[in-house]
């Protein structure tokens, strides 16, 4: 069988979230609150925020199809880069497997918020 | 005597050294550009261990966010960030190669596809920071 054009869909997917989202959410979660540019959200606030469960599958899918985003292009870039064709699926095995166990990883995070 | 032919021929792969890219600059940006799904991976993880963070409490919450004002950690974000703008912009002036949308018979000017992902990026950019103020 044939997966490839299903792993490619969920890294253009992934790219097109990942482009969108994470450039100003690492500005503000990894730079401007640790450094105190910005005042942490209170507790209550962002809980409050994330609670509902459509929020929460919003951020199921910010989370995920990054992820496979990576799996895909990082196994292409390991093959073309170090030049291991003969190792297509091994690496593919490791890199897609590392994102469905992520996936099911944040999805047990965010059903149990 | 009878020659013996071969008729199992092997096809010749001229072995490529792995650091076949490091010798143009084109190749280099290339690599470079390609790992910055590195910096995806990194900061989704990042953002999903701080939402775990979060349902396990204010203490975690606080804990957390100590955590993430650790030198690693702002050196690793601030990395991060510049491999995501990286990302952001190289995906975005790619964006019109990738689909290609056609009004009626015309299609649709490259810079306009590519001029409508920033401008959506900067939009939903300033929401987010708007949110978080």
């Amino acid at each position: 069988m044939h997966f490839e054009p299903f792993w490619w869909s969920l890294f253009g997917a992934g790219g097109v979230v990942s482009a969108l989202f994470f450039p100003v959410l690492a500005l503000l979660i990894g730079l401007a609150i640790p450094l105190g540019w910005i005042d942490a959200p209170a507790y209550e606030t962002i809980s409050g925020w994330i609670e509902p469960v459509i929020v929460r599958l919003v951020l199921f899918v910010i989370i995920v199809l990054p992820l496979f985003h990576w799996a895909h292009r990082f196994k292409f870039t390991l093959i073309d880069g170090l030049q291991l064709q003969h190792w297509s699926r091994f690496l593919g095995i490791l890199c897609y497997g590392a994102a469905i166990v992520m996936t099911l990883v944040s999805g047990y995070i965010l059903w149990n918020f | 005597m009878d020659q013996q032919i071969n008729t199992i021929s092997k096809t010749y792969k001229p072995k490529m050294s792995i650091f076949w890219w490091a010798h143009r600059s084109t190749h280099i940006r290339f690599i470079m550009r390609e790992l910055t799904s590195l910096t995806v991976a990194f900061f989704a993880v990042v953002f999903l261990f701080f939402i775990r963070a979060l349902s396990q409490g204010p203490e975690a919450y606080a804990r957390y966010v100590e955590k993430l004002q650790s030198p690693l950690f702002i050196v690793l974000h601030l990395l991060a960030l510049g491999g995501l703008i990286f990302h952001s912009i190289t995906w975005f002036n790619l964006a019109p190669k990738a689909m290609v949308i056609k009004l009626g018979k015309k299609p649709v000017p490259g810079s306009f596809i590519v001029i409508s992902n920033y401008l959506g990026w900067i939009v939903l950019s300033l929401l987010i920071v708007w949110l978080f103020i």
